[in-house]
């Protein structure tokens, strides 16, 4: 089968669908690779190095387009780029089909059995095929290192013959992969980094990256089970956006990330945010080309406001190292799909089900929704009996029991009280009173201390020493004196020893 | 020499009982538990200064000598003996109590006084002479058999004949029927009941912990425990004594407690524990295993720990064998360093006593709060890059949830597999005390590091640093 690279005809875009790397991959698959001649020039990989990866090296994507059976790239075709296409063709690109009925309709008249790379469910199957996290990750990493390119101080802190540096603050709003992206790399180099989402279960992800997570106090959940965030209350954007601008006041760099599927990405840094900002902070705003988080931000410029903040609509792609993972991805699904020799396309299959958004002439999308998020347990409304009236039941039962037990404990204590002399009694009564003390206190005792716990009670138990004590006599020659002796010997090692060796333990335990 | 009344002793006493009881109150937590000894040590100088000065008590000079030779001895044990070897310390303690016990009960049988009861005062009195001194041979022998199994001295496997079930009950019966005829005869015939009692207990004990496989030491060494304070107690009342009935009480149930915490974590019922005979007999057909069983090099090792972010460490008795826990915690510390998050997982019956392990990192100075119990660190290893398991076994079998034929089916265990990548460190492929076979070593993301613990952890700091 063959595999054809076109250029990407767009100016604006840097990156090509594979590379020298990608096209050893796909050849050892079993494909044969073509590329457009230049094809890689952008992203720093030459024609020379293509070929000798193996691939042949055409000159017009005419030639590409009419000769291969699956073509890889990266922006959804144009419609020139379409007119050239043959039936039954594949194709691997971005199409952001929600937004391009169009360009859908075109592809499925023209018979084009097109796979829209960011359509890939996000499932942990498809992982390797993720597009979007792939990029995105780029993107995050990007924003820190652009961010601080338009700061004009350290990430961070240092104390040195020259003074003292305070570390910079970066708020990090949106922890999808961008923005732990962006955190780590933050965080490693030196920022102190917060980070803000209004799902609740990314907490632990962004403090395990290095951040620190910020909140605010109201109870409300912004999970679905796409796994993106959905729109909240106004309550809680109030609570929020009170947040951002205490934020805004201390922090030096703010990078954005939030976007909502098929929507404008939603506004979250308002004016008056970035009024109150530090002259010489800087807003990097991974949203712009869906609308911004930023109301300031002009998508694809970078710009100084009033008061000095810079903020940043458009980010290099770092096109050399965005097409190695990109081309990756694209590998990872035609290996999915059955590599060269058995390749198909399995409609059945969870993955490319979604992703062939025109299959047969036939426009499929939008698909069936495959939640990927980890779901809360739905409470379905199951006919329960009344707790109380469980409850009520058991406690009668155990009620029951309890007399029963009380009164058989209260029958053999009398008979024994008819026979035991009085004494025996008293003893009795503290013997039982203690056991039950005993009980009480133990189940407090910590896990941990469970040793010491049995050393002290050993060297306790050594109060059978006052047994011996009690039974020598000022005459050795006695049996009784004798075994007193010994008795108060072994009983006395056990206390010194067992208190010694408690100690001991305990005094290592800390902290 | 000043004699206090018996009043002010019964005061001094009710005191101690105080003492006593904030003592083990104070053990609850880390930091109050310093106190709860010194707590402890006052509660006994009181007791036993309280008795000395009492009425009717002679051989002030042979008290004085027998205490003095018994602390220098007791200092110099607690001193010397190793963090790892604190069971068989515990152990041999447990037996001088069931010892003392014995002897008590012997002297207060041929104590003059107690000639003079009559009547019913005599009966209880024997009875309880009887009783203290059964319980007292069987924790005497039954502790040295546990020291001897944990000082490796005592093969540790459960030592079983046919039929040793009948036997211990025939010996009950006989001791029970002795009993009996104790009551009714002079001194000297019941001097005679007495010895073949004492010789059919201690044959009891023996058996009994013979029967009990080195897994199982937890419960036998925590069992132990409640018996040398039972044998207390009935001391205590034998000689009319309350401050012996309240202490023997205390440690009796305070035992009792451990072994009940350490079966449920086993899973299993103390019945069945106390019977013994564990690990020795295969129930139904154990699953076959499947998948393949792929080692490490300490190299590799290494490499997975550098790029893990967050590492958790599962102990065993290995690493109290290998005295591994200095060089562990050493690693813990230059992972740690390089910003990693590392913890340790602690199962409730790892080692041989019960918080054995705590003890151990406590000593390497591990600080408690990293260390974590086993309902704590469950719900993390899933988000967990690497599992290091250092000598321990049973305790992280997959089996114990999914293989029903399992012997240790039930019991709860540290969900290792979930994480990542579990590195399992062990000196060879042998079943761990339970005899089970692990399912864990077959599963594709485990890997074996095969070695002595401290010299592995040792050979992978040198390529951690290198």
């Amino acid at each position: 089968m063959k595999v054809g690279i076109p250029s990407e005809i767009n100016p604006k875009e840097l990156r090509v669908a594979a590379t020298p790397k990608t096209v050893l991959r796909l050849i050892k698959q079993g494909f044969n690779v073509f590329v457009q001649s230049n094809a890689g020039v952008k992203a720093n990989f030459s024609n020379a190095e293509f070929e000798a990866a193996g691939a042949t090296i055409v000159p017009l994507a005419a030639d590409i387009y009419s000769k291969s059976d699956i073509v890889l790239k990266v922006l959804g075709p144009t419609v020139e780029e379409i007119d050239l296409m043959k039936e039954d063709l594949v194709l691997l690109s971005y199409l952001w089909p929600a937004q391009n009925p169009d360009l859908l309709q075109k592809l499925a008249d023209k018979k084009v059995n097109a796979v829209a790379m960011d359509t890939i469910p996000r499932i942990s199957r498809a992982q390797k095929m993720d597009v979007l996290s792939s990029m995105a990750n780029i993107a995050g990493y990007r924003s820190v290192i652009e961010g601080a390119n338009y700061y004009g101080k350290f990430l961070n802190g240092q104390i040195t013959a020259a003074g003292k540096v305070e570390p910079a603050k970066v708020l990090v709003v949106g922890a999808g992969v961008a923005g732990l992206a962006a955190i780590g790399t933050a965080n490693s180099l030196g920022a102190i980094v917060r980070a803000f989402d209004t799902r609740k279960e990314v907490a632990e992800q962004i403090e395990s990256m290095g951040a620190k997570f910020l909140t605010v106090e109201i109870e409300e959940d912004g999970a679905t089970a796409s796994g993106y965030s959905k729109a909240m209350s106004q309550e809680f954007i109030d609570a929020e956006m009170k947040l951002f601008l205490e934020q805004a006041k201390d922090v030096d760099i703010i990078i954005t990330t939030a976007q909502i599927p098929g929507r404008p990405a939603p506004k979250l840094i308002l004016d008056y945010h970035v009024a109150a900002m530090k002259p010489g902070s800087v807003i990097v705003d991974l949203a712009a080309s869906s609308g911004g988080n930023c109301t300031m931000t002009k998508d694809g410029e970078v710009y100084t406001t009033d008061n000095g903040v810079t903020i940043l609509g458009k980010l290099d792609q770092l096109p050399c190292q965005a097409s190695q993972l990109y081309g990756n991805n694209l590998c990872h699904l035609l290996d999915d799909m059955g590599k060269a020799e058995n390749f198909k396309i399995d409609m059945e299959d969870d993955v490319v089900s979604r992703a062939m958004v025109t299959y047969d002439g036939k426009i499929n999308f939008p698909p069936k929704p495959l939640p990927v998020s980890p779901q809360k347990p739905v409470v379905a409304p199951v006919e329960v009996e009344d707790p109380k009236i469980t409850a009520a039941k058991n406690a009668k039962k155990d009620a029951v029991g309890m007399v029963i037990k009380l009164c058989s404990i209260g029958l053999l204590l009398l008979v024994l009280g008819q026979f035991a002399p009085a004494e025996f009694m008293q003893h009795f009564t503290v013997f039982v009173l203690s056991v039950f003390i005993g009980w009480q206190v133990i189940w407090n005792v910590s896990h941990s201390l469970h040793t010491p716990l049995m050393a002290v009670t050993n060297a306790i138990s050594g109060i059978i020493i006052v047994g011996g004590l009690l039974q020598t006599t000022n005459d050795l020659s006695t049996p009784m004196t004798i075994l007193a002796s010994i008795a108060i010997l072994v009983a006395s090692i056990n206390i010194v020893g067992g208190f010694f060796v408690t100690h001991r333990m305990l005094k290592m335990f800390k902290k | 020499m000043i004699e206090i009344g018996k009043e002010i002793q019964t005061a001094a006493y009710l005191f101690a009982g105080i003492l006593f009881i904030l003592s083990l109150g104070g053990l609850s937590s880390q930091e109050s538990a310093k106190r709860g000894v010194l707590y402890g040590i006052i509660g006994m100088i009181i007791a036993i200064v309280a008795t000395v000065l009492g009425q009717g008590v002679e051989g002030h000079i042979y008290i004085i000598v027998a205490i003095a030779i018994a602390s220098v001895i007791g200092i110099l044990v607690a001193r010397k003996v190793e963090m790892t070897s604190m069971p068989q310390l515990v152990a041999i303690l447990h037996s001088f109590v069931g010892l003392a016990a014995v002897l008590v009960g012997y002297g207060s049988y041929i104590d003059a006084d107690t000639q003079t009861l009559a009547g019913s005062e005599h009966t209880i009195h024997l009875v309880e002479v009887f009783i203290g001194v059964f319980i007292g041979a069987i924790t005497f022998t039954g502790s040295i058999i546990a020291w001897g199994k944990l000082e490796g001295k005592v093969t540790s496997k459960p030592f079983l004949y046919p039929g040793r079930h009948l036997v211990n009950i025939i010996l009950l019966i006989a001791c029970f029927v002795l009993g009996f005829l104790f009551v009714g005869v002079d001194v000297a015939t019941g001097m005679t009941y007495l010895y073949i009692m004492t010789a059919m207990a201690a044959f009891i004990g023996v058996m009994l912990v013979m029967a009990i496989g080195g897994a199982d030491m937890p419960v036998v060494v925590s069992m132990l425990n409640s018996y040398s304070g039972w044998a207390a107690a009935a001391a205590g009342f034998m000689l009319g004594n309350d401050l012996l009935i309240i202490t023997g009480a205390l440690v009796g149930s305070s035992g009792a407690i451990l072994s009940i915490i350490m079966c449920k974590a086993m899973n299993r019922s103390f019945i069945s524990v106390i019977l013994g005979g564990f690990g020795a007999v295969a129930k139904g057909e154990a699953k076959e295993m499947e998948g393949e069983v792929t080692s490490l090099n300490y190299d590799a090792v290494a490499q997975l720990l550098k790029e893990a972010n967050s590492v958790v460490i599962v102990p065993g008795y290995g690493m109290a064998v290998a005295k591994a826990q200095y060089p562990i915690y050493e690693m813990v510390q230059y992972l740690r360093k390089e910003g990693k998050d590392v913890k340790f997982a602690i199962h409730p019956v790892a080692g041989r006593l019960p918080g054995h392990m705590n003890v151990l990192l406590a000593e390497a100075n591990v600080p408690y709060d990293i260390v974590m119990e086993m309902d704590e660190i469950n719900p993390d290893l899933p988000n967990t890059d690497v599992v290091m398991v250092i000598g321990a076994n049973d305790v992280v079998n997959p089996g114990a949830q999914d293989d029903p034929a399992s012997p240790i089916y039930g019991m709860p265990v540290i969900e290792v597999w979930k994480a990542k990548t579990v590195i399992i460190m062990k000196r060879s492929m042998a079943v761990g005390y339970a005899g089970v076979e692990n399912p864990l070593f077959y599963k594709p993301n485990a890997e074996m590091l095969y070695g002595d613990a401290k010299d592995s952890v040792e050979k992978i700091m040198g390529f951690l640093k290198g």
